[in-house]
Formats: C-alpha cells, sequence, structure tokens
C-alpha cells in the first residue's frame, strides 16, 4: 500500500548560532544566522522516508516561511520527499502555523501528517495538537517509535516515569523526536535530483493573530565557576552569604 | 558572452604577465544552493561518522574500520563525485570536487585514504583507460565497492619516478605480463582491491601503468608503516612475485607510465593543497575556540594581542589561499568547457585543462601545504601545554600535517617544477616572457614613476604594487636565466627564491581580486573584513618577496647589474604604511567573536 505522508518542517536557526534582537528586543535578528531543518522534523522526515524505503509512500515537504526558506526545503528534498509545498508567510505564531498546515492538509488528502514534537527556535510544541484538533484527527506527541501496519500505526510515546504503547487507526497527525528513525544525511544522488522536484508555493489564509511579541530576553550570562580550597571551608561560607547571597 | 569569452582566453601561467579583471574570477560566496548542499553533506559525514572516531582509525587496531567507513561514503555518493554519470558517478565540475576535499581536508586519516582512492586511486583508468577497463573498473571505484591504490614509489625511486626497478615481462604464451618487484608508501595499500602499478616492460626506457587486482595473486605485504602522523592511513610496502597481469590490463600504451604518473599527479596537487585549507581552517577553528574559553590573568587568551596577531594572520592566508584555489580551480573547468566546445573527448579535455594550469597546482600544493603547517603550528601555540597534550584536539593535526609538504611531489620538487614550467613554456613561445622582462629592465633605466595621488578605486594602489610585483619576478628570473642559461637549473636555490616570489605574487592577487569582486557585489562597508584579510596577505607577500628577491640576486649577480637590480627591488617592493596590528586586531576580534571562522 502507497501512502500519502506530509512532513511539516521548521527553518530554524542552527544550534550553534549566536541569538539577538532587534527592534527594541521585539525580533530575532537573523543577519548571519546559518539555518537548518529543525531537528525534530528532521527525524520526522527521516522516518517518513524510511517507510517508502520500505513499503512505498509519497512524501509533501510543508513549510511555512518566506523565499529565504527555500534551501532548507530543498534540503528536504534532497533527503528523500517527493514535492514541497511553502506557504508564503513569516510564521508568526503556533495558530497561524497550525492554521496553514490544516488548509493544506485538508486538500491534500494526506494518511499521515508528521512534524517534530517541537521546533528549536520558539519551542511552543503545540501545533500538531492544534493540526489534530483543527482535522478532527488523533494526534500524539512525542513520538519516539512510529511502526505502520496497513491502515495501523503502532506508536510508542515518552511521558513521565515511563513509556506509553498506543495503536490507532490512519490518518493521525504526530510530533516525532528521535530515535523514531535514523537521522539523514542527504546524499549526492537526493541533491542532485532536488532542483527537478517541485516546489509549489501558496499563499496563506488569513488568520487572526492571537500572541504579539512584548519583548525577548536572553538568559543570564553563566555564572563562573570558583574552587574553594577543602581546608577552609569557611571560604565557602563568606561565598554563599556575600555573593551568592543564599544564606 | 564577453566575459566569458576572456575568462577561456586566460592560460595557465599567464597570470604573471597579464592583469586579471576581478569579474573574471571565481570566488567561493559565488557557491550555488546545490553545492553548499553538497558542501554540507560533506561536513555532516565528516562530524558524525569521522570526528567521533579519530582514536580509533588512528589505533588501526580495526583493519576493517578504514574501509567500512570509505563504504558509508560511497554509499553517499561521496567517492564518485567527479565519475562521469555513464560510469556511475555523478559528473561534477572540477571546483566542486575542490570543494569536497576542503570539507574532508579536516578528517585526518581519512581524509588521506579517501583522496587516495578518489584521486590517484581511480583516475588512473578513468583518464586512461579504454573502454572496457573503465566499465569494468569505474563503477565499482566511483560506489566503493572496490578500493584502489597508485603503486609508483619505490625504496631508490622517490621523486625520481622514473627510476623504478619493478620489472614487466611478457609470458610465454603472450597473455600475461609478469611483474616482479617492490614499491613503497603504498596509501590504501592494506585493503585496496585495485591498485595502478608501475613497471618497465623488459628493458624499456619509460615506464608502463598496469591494472593490477588483488586477486590475481603473486601479490604480498609487509606490516603497516610506522609513521609520525596520518597514523589510521594504511601505508604498506607491497612486492610483486610472478603477479600475472593479462595483458589487457596494461593501461594507455607501452612506455607511457611516467606521462601518467605525473599527470595523475598533477591533478592531485591542487586538490591537496585545497585539503590541506580545509585542514587549516579545522585547525583555526580550534584555536578560535580555546582562545575564547581558556583565562590567564583573569581574562580571556583571545583578548591578548599576542594571540590576535596569530588568529590574524592565519586568517589572513587561509582566506587568501582559498581564493587562489578556487580562481584556479574555475580557470580549470572553464579550460574545460572550452576544450570540450572544440569537439575534444571529455577524459582528454579534463587532463589538458588540468595541464593548461599545471602552473597553479604545483603553487597551490606548496601553498595550501604550508600554510596548514602553520596555521596547525600558531593552533598549537594558542593551546599551549594543551596543544602539546595528545588529549587536546590539536596535537593529532600537528603530526598529520607535515606529510603534506612530503608526498605527491615534495614542496622543492614542485617548487622547481613551477619554475620549469614556465621557462619551457616561454622557450615553446606559449607565454610571452621576454618582452615584458625586456620592457622591465628598461623601465628600471628610466626615470621612476612616482604615481599620481589621485585614488582611482578601492584597490588602486594594491593593484599598483600587485604590478610591481610581476615586475620584480620578470626582472629576477629574466636576469637569471639571461646570467646562467642552461645552468639556472642546478642552482636549485635560486629556482626556490623564484618560485617563492610567484607563490606569494599569485595568492595576494587572488585575495586582493576576491576583495574587489566582493566589494562590486556587497560595497565596502559590508566586506571591511575582507579588504583587510587581502591587505594583510599583501603586505606579507610584499615581505616575502623582498626577501627572496634578495637573496636570489646576491646569488648571481654582481658589481653593478647588482646594485641595479637592488634598486630595481626596492623601488618595486614599496608599499604605503598600513596598521598590520589593528587591521589583524579587527579580524581576530570578528572571529572570536562569532567563535569561528566565518565572514
Amino acid at each position: 500500500m502507497s501512502i500519502k505522508i506530509l512532513v511539516c518542517i521548521t527553518h530554524v536557526p542552527d544550534t550553534t548560532s549566536k541569538i539577538s534582537f532587534t527592534d527594541s528586543d521585539t525580533k530575532f535578528d537573523k543577519n548571519g544566522v546559518q539555518y537548518i531543518i529543525g531537528p525534530y522534523d528532521d527525524y520526522a522526515l527521516a522516518r517518513a522516508v524510511e517507510i517508502k524505503e520500505s513499503g512505498g509512500a509519497s512524501i509533501t515537504v510543508l513549510n511555512v516561511g518566506l523565499a529565504e526558506t527555500e534551501p532548507t526545503i530543498r534540503k528536504a528534498l534532497a533527503i528523500g520527499a517527493d514535492e514541497a509545498i511553502r506557504v508564503n508567510a513569516e510564521p508568526v505564531d503556533s495558530f497561524f502555523v497550525a492554521t496553514q498546515i490544516a488548509e493544506v492538509a485538508k486538500e491534500g488528502n494526506y494518511d499521515m501528517i508528521l512534524m517534530g514534537r517541537e521546533s528549536i527556535d520558539f519551542n511552543s510544541g503545540v501545533v500538531h495538537g492544534m493540526v489534530g484538533e483543527m482535522l478532527g484527527l488523533p494526534s500524539f506527541s512525542p513520538v519516539m517509535k512510529l511502526e505502520l501496519n496497513g491502515e495501523e500505526v503502532s506508536m510508542t510515546r515518552e511521558i513521565e516515569g515511563g513509556k506509553d504503547h498506543l495503536k490507532a487507526k490512519l490518518p493521525i497527525v504526530a510530533g516525532c523526536q528521535e530515535p523514531i528513525a535514523e537521522w539523514r544525511i542527504p546524499n549526492m544522488r537526493g541533491i542532485m535530483t532536488a532542483r527537478t522536484k517541485p516546489l509549489n508555493v501558496k499563499e496563506p489564509v488569513s488568520v487572526e493573530q492571537h500572541v504579539k511579541t512584548e519583548k525577548f530576553e536572553l538568559p543570564p550570562p553563566k555564572g563562573q565557576c570558583k574552587l574553594v580550597d577543602p581546608e577552609h571551608p569557611e571560604e565557602l561560607i563568606k561565598l554563599l552569604q556575600n555573593e551568592a547571597k543564599v544564606l | 558572452m564577453e566575459t566569458v569569452d576572456k575568462k577561456n582566453a586566460i592560460k595557465g601561467g599567464e597570470f604573471l604577465i597579464k592583469e586579471t579583471k576581478a569579474e573574471d574570477i571565481f570566488i567561493p560566496e559565488e557557491w550555488t544552493e546545490e553545492q553548499k548542499m553538497i558542501a554540507q553533506s560533506c561536513r555532516d559525514f565528516v562530524d558524525t561518522e569521522i570526528m567521533t572516531k579519530l582514536d580509533e582509525i588512528d589505533s588501526m587496531k580495526h583493519p576493517e574500520l578504514m574501509p567500512s567507513l570509505m563504504d558509508k561514503a560511497g554509499e553517499l555518493g561521496l567517492l564518485g563525485t567527479s565519475v562521469p554519470e555513464q560510469y556511475g558517478g555523478f559528473g561534477m565540475d572540477f571546483n566542486t570536487s575542490m570543494l569536497i576535499a576542503e570539507e574532508f581536508g579536516r578528517s585526518h586519516s581519512f581524509a588521506v585514504a579517501m583522496s587516495a582512492h578518489t584521486g590517484i586511486g581511480t583516475l588512473p583508468i578513468l583518464y586512461y583507460g579504454n573502454e572496457d577497463q573503465k566499465s569494468k573498473y569505474i563503477p565499482k571505484l566511483a560506489t566503493g565497492e572496490w578500493k584502489a591504490a597508485y603503486c609508483l614509489t619505490e625504496p631508490d625511486a622517490g621523486s625520481d619516478a622514473n627510476s623504478g626497478k619493478t620489472k614487466a615481462v611478457l609470458s610465454k604464451d603472450g597473455k600475461h605480463y609478469i611483474l616482479n618487484g617492490q614499491k613503497m608508501w603504498i596509501t590504501n595499500g592494506g585493503f585496496a582491491d585495485v591498485f595502478t602499478v608501475f613497471a618497465k616492460i623488459d628493458n624499456d626506457e619509460k615506464l608502463t601503468a598496469f591494472i593490477v587486482e588483488k586477486s590475481f595473486g603473486g601479490i604480498t605485504m609487509n606490516e603497516e608503516e610506522r609513521k609520525m602522523g596520518i597514523k589510521g592511513s594504511s601505508t604498506r610496502q607491497i612486492f610483486f612475485n610472478d603477479c600475472k597481469v593479462p595483458v589487457e590490463n596494461m593501461l594507455s600504451e607501452r612506455q607511457n607510465g611516467f606521462k601518467i604518473a605525473v599527470n595523475i599527479l598533477n591533478i592531485g596537487r591542487i586538490k591537496l593543497g585545497i585539503a590541506a585549507i580545509g585542514g587549516a581552517k579545522g585547525a583555526i577553528n580550534h584555536a578560535i575556540n580555546y582562545a575564547n574559553e581558556r583565562k590567564q590573568f583573569g581574562q580571556t587568551i583571545g583578548s591578548f594581542g599576542a594571540i590576535k596577531h596569530k588568529i590574524g594572520d592565519i586568517a589572513s592566508k587561509i582566506w587568501s589561499s582559498e581564493s587562489a584555489h578556487y580562481r584556479a580551480g574555475q580557470n580549470i573547468d572553464d579550460a574545460y568547457a572550452a576544450f570540450v566546445s572544440d569537439g575534444m573527448p571529455k577524459g582528454e579535455a579534463r587532463l589538458k585543462s588540468l595541464e593548461q594550469f599545471a602552473i597553479e597546482c604545483a603553487i597551490l600544493k606548496v601553498n595550501g601545504s604550508e600554510i596548514l603547517d602553520y596555521s596547525i603550528d600558531e593552533a598549537v601555540q594558542i593551546f599551549g601545554g594543551m596543544g602539546y597534550s595528545a588529549e587536546g584536539p590539536v596535537e593529532r593535526g600537528y603530526r598529520d600535517a607535515r606529510i603534506n609538504r612530503i608526498f605527491e611531489g615534495t614542496n622543492e620538487i614542485n617548487r622547481m617544477l613551477t619554475i620549469d614550467m614556465i621557462l619551457k613554456r616561454a622557450l615553446k613561445g606559449e607565454l610571452d616572457l621576454m618582452g615584458p622582462a625586456m620592457a622591465v629592465a628598461s623601465e628600471l633605466t628610466s626615470i621612476p614613476d612616482f604615481g599620481s595621488d589621485e585614488d582611482e578605486g578601492p584597490f588602486s594602489k594594491e593593484k599598483k604594487v600587485l604590478q610591481n610585483l610581476k615586475k620584480v619576478g620578470l626582472m629576477i628570473a629574466g636576469a637569471a636565466v639571461q646570467k646562467m642559461m642552461d645552468k639556472l637549473k642546478d642552482e636549485q636555490e635560486i629556482l626556490m627564491h623564484l618560485a617563492d616570489m610567484l607563490i606569494e605574487g599569485y595568492v595576494a592577487e587572488s585575495a586582493i581580486l576576491r576583495a574587489e569582486k566582493l566589494v562590486g557585489i556587497k560595497g565596502e562597508e559590508a566586506c571591511r573584513q575582507q579588504i583587510l584579510l587581502a591587505k594583510i596577505n599583501l603586505h606579507n607577500a610584499v615581505n616575502i618577496i623582498n626577501w627572496a628577491g634578495k637573496q636570489a640576486i646576491y646569488a648571481f649577480a654582481e658589481g653593478d647589474e647588482l646594485r641595479m637590480m637592488l634598486l630595481g627591488l626596492k623601488r618595486f617592493t614599496k608599499t604605503e604604511p598600513f596598521n598590520l596590528k589593528e587591521a589583524r586586531r579587527e579580524i581576530a576580534d570578528h572571529l572570536l567573536g562569532k567563535n569561528e571562522f566565518k565572514f
């Protein structure tokens, strides 16, 4: 059976990027930042490609973003997606993104909608739940194992203090994380064929903005580590009293 | 179209006498989205598969590890990038293959195994094999199913490769050549399935090449060599004892082996250069990270001028050499395209285009490998005690770097080769050196050009300096040729000084052209650092050229001629004052802020 999979990817700063803000700390400064496919989304995509290789599937990759995200989308095509859709809009918040995904999904009639458990820029981790709700489909997260048996999906989810083994009938929505699949490096053939695969641009549907960013703040810099001679515990007491001011 | 025609018109070695326009060179800022993705795949592969296993690779405890990593690279298609599609590869252009070599350059022993396989291992068959040979071997080599090695060097035949003693004798039934002899320093020897072996048939004067499969029998090996660095790269002595090679496995024609050997090494040179630059980037990245981390006297060591000086200088050298490598790489691709459009078969065009730029290839082998050594040496210094410790990340790099100045033609051989090739081309009339050299000589006896104070663009002063550097090279080389004629070839010291002048001039020009092109695209303000990188390098180059020039002049000139040439040297190596300290500091501050080598 060949199924239709929609993989939603985010276009996020590389994990080693230096983060700074502009516009009175209300906007992320994109200057000089290297972008990657969201690492959790990358695992979702890798799982979709594994399913395609083992039993057959067609994979559509979806990103909500402006034209600057196309190199990231091409990378997903190089990894193994068959076609791509870019919804031409700045992804302002989770509700906005979820609405756009749901719109695309309604037209595409997908059996599975996979994405990362969360993005690594704003990390809200709610888009899969929203998409499920908007489409009236069951949604699961964080899915660490996903096996397909005909119309039935077996999943393993990580929960507080243990694991949750679930079964559901297609179609479903899942937010994924490792070790759901082996992470993939695009191979040369994939890269060479990526440019020939369709990348369709769709205009967004209008959505009322529910969230407004007041201000971003960086975490305080990591404190310096001070070593105290074990022979002189009184030094430690002094530091805790005067510098850390916790005693 | 005009630009394309002009680019195509540039021939190897012409940088000496012609002015190149900035818009005619390729700069790494022009990589396409696809090429960037290829580079990223290489980076990801190196980070996940190689850098995590460096100790295990170098221990050689698991001989199957290296070939299994090569298999993984093969699965990603990384071993077949330069192989045409009809033989199972991807037919990528030369500059893309350079980019891949650069990305693998920091992968220590793996880089050596991979480049030996894809370069000297695969290319002799690809470029000189007949159709049967190519279709039998190349697809297997492109995927990595078979691994390849190249057997040229012998105990008594190193730099003098044609003096090898390995013999090939036709069997009585005329079906086989029987190989007997000993080869050494064979990279990938321990696990290779196919060897290109150079031997002399009967009492031939010149070598003949053979494709030898391990399964032919009659092949034995010594244990792995114990080496200073690249300890994880398999290096063996190989003995051929009545090894039966089917006659159809002769590569190309009888006695064509030396030419094959030389041409294949030539291709390897520029790739070795760029791989070394990749290694140097690895070194500077370690150094930058450490300078940001390590604290002494209550501050990070990166905040000290002595460390900034080092980081600024390394960065300028790497950036400039990179500019020269990809400039030459594009020249090679353009020449290839021109040959193909003239109707030349693709394999032959590939070889011809590389042969055309053999001078640049030799220059860049020397320059890349020496910048790697410089960078890793300074990285060790920045690390201090931790640099000397095998627990730190740069000690391995220091040992591994050293071989690059030795293999694929020592840097001394390559320096002399550079001058030798130039003089040969001049003699053949392919390169007009005499005209410009005479012009310089007459300029020397005329009133010096004091130049106008008018500024004709952001790089007008630098271009004047570059022009003068070419003049000083022509002046000294021209005089040396005139004075010593045939004997010049025995004056190796002078040849090496001349080579140093050329190398520095070529790289300095490439860096200025890159900065100029970038300024044209992005504007001066956005290219502050790139301008500084090119200027720092130019000033360093002028000093080296002045020093080398003086040495050469002292060595062969005397009396009035000596005085005249020293005056010329002084005139042509004059530069405006430039605050190198501040420039290096600004570069270092930028890199320390980024915490990586990135502009």
